[in-house]
């Protein structure tokens, strides 16, 4: 199956189901990292709902959308799991699932679980701003027009002025992304920084799941 | 028409209308009408507090109200507030010289590992604004800072924000470190920030969560005037 476009993966959601035993309730944001350690394992067994990502601009409301989800698909399946951390929830998505009785993904963010939960925690950087591969692909859609920028460049230093880099962390090798988080980088006043971390925790969780 | 027709000539405005059109200037987020209008207005004799209170802070006071309403968004805000620090800028020296009424005294900054300031620089706006003074201690603050800046300006009321869900439990190190001083209740502490509600603010300790910087003016407000009884009472 192809993977659906960002844009798609942004606003409306996107799911392929009906085959696996096993489904993964995922913010859209990580589809095509999914999409690809499914088809890289063969993990054939493991369906996908993807919830829209710009949830993520109100993260209130991610518990209800995934207990939504959740409730949703519980009798087609065998097993759900919830492929989201936190995600700037205070621990509301963690109560959610506890009282669903399903998994999730540990950290506090996609950021924290592709580097690795404990090697972020550990550089404890308080003026780096993230880009994943989907952010820097979805940039306008997540920051720069929610925040205005586009149509008040002047307000950039309010929002960024106390950051210092913007560090892309870059789950591919893709020289396209990277220039354009480059670019990015330049639009926001900051300096950059490339961090290469694969899947990091994503890839290790979701191959527990699978083995199950 | 022409450009030039359309151009509102601001001292042609009688007070009333004036004060009118600065709060739609202040909704549009136009500093340099603000800052018009504020010269405009002292010209006439308008005393600083008067034109603090009456014209910005009650042109932000709709701003405010539209936010929580879901008409307004976080970019109109920064606009509005900017345009209202250009008037403050003015008016700040003044008031100074005045001898404006002070009821209280706030020391805020951003906890620790937590660079956003974009709430706090709201709320200490609206809280000078309200006639608070108030001691900013920016970004990134460790539980030391708090604690010394509050004995040092022998402030009424202690500020925390926080934006990120990491951060903020930061929060109650701060509240924890004040009850281990025996401190704590010579304190308002007030805490706020995109991720906070009221549960928190209750689980950790403080006296009020604050969801937007008005709420951060009235709770102040309620609690200084309350601990003022208390005190008349004890």
């Amino acid at each position: 199956m192809a993977t659906p476009d960002a844009t798609t993966l942004t606003d409306t959601g996107w799911q392929d189901t009906g085959k696996g035993q096993v489904l993964l309730i995922a913010c859209g944001a990580l589809a095509r990292e999914i999409l690809d350690l499914k088809a890289r394992n063969g993990w054939d067994h493991l369906d996908l709902v993807c919830l829209p990502a710009i949830l993520h601009n109100r993260p209130e409301k991610i518990p209800e959308a995934v207990r939504d989800a959740v409730e949703r698909h519980r009798a087609g399946y065998d097993a759900i799991h919830v492929v989201y951390a936190d995600c700037g929830t205070g621990g509301l998505l963690g109560a959610e699932c506890a009282r669903l009785g399903v998994e999730m993904v540990a950290g506090p963010h996609c950021y924290a679980f592709f580097e690795g939960v404990d090697a972020f925690a550990a550089r404890d950087e308080a003026t780096a701003f993230y880009l994943t591969d989907f952010l820097v692909r979805q940039f306008d859609a997540f920051v720069w027009k929610p925040l205005g920028l586009d149509r008040h460049p002047e307000l950039r230093d309010m929002y960024f002025g106390n950051y210092e880099t913007l560090v892309y962390l870059a789950q591919t090798e893709d020289a396209t992304l990277t220039e354009r988080a480059r670019t990015q980088a330049e639009r926001l006043g900051l300096a950059f920084e490339r961090r290469p971390t694969g899947y990091g925790d994503l890839e290790t969780t979701l191959r527990g799941w699978a083995a199950r | 028409m022409s450009d030039e027709e359309d151009d509102l000539i601001l001292s042609d405005l009688n007070d009333e209308e004036l004060v009118e059109q600065m709060f739609d200037d202040l909704y549009d987020g136009l500093k340099e009408e603000i800052e018009e209008g504020v010269n405009i207005l002292l010209e006439r004799g308008w005393e600083p507090y008067r034109i603090l209170t009456e014209a910005l802070v009650g042109g932000m006071t709709v701003v405010g109200k539209d936010f929580r309403d879901g008409i307004l968004f976080v970019p109109e805000v920064l606009l509005a507030a900017n345009a209202m620090k250009g008037g403050m800028a003015i008016l700040k020296p003044l008031l100074a010289e005045t001898g404006a009424p002070t009821i209280g005294k706030m020391v805020i900054g951003t906890v620790k590992g937590d660079i956003h300031d974009i709430g706090k620089n709201l709320v200490s706006m609206m809280m000078e604004g309200a006639g608070f003074e108030v001691v900013d201690l920016g970004i990134n603050n460790p539980v030391e800072t708090y604690i010394e800046a509050a004995a040092a300006e022998n402030a009424d009321i202690v500020g925390m924000s926080a934006l990120l869900t990491t951060t903020m439990p930061y929060m109650k190190v701060v509240i924890d470190q004040m009850v281990e001083q025996g401190i704590r209740d010579d304190y308002i502490v007030l805490v706020g920030g995109a991720p906070l509600n009221e549960e928190f603010g209750k689980a950790i300790g403080a006296d009020a969560y604050c969801r937007d910087a008005a709420v951060a003016v009235e709770m102040a407000k309620d609690l200084i005037a309350r601990r003022h009884n208390q005190r008349a009472a004890g």
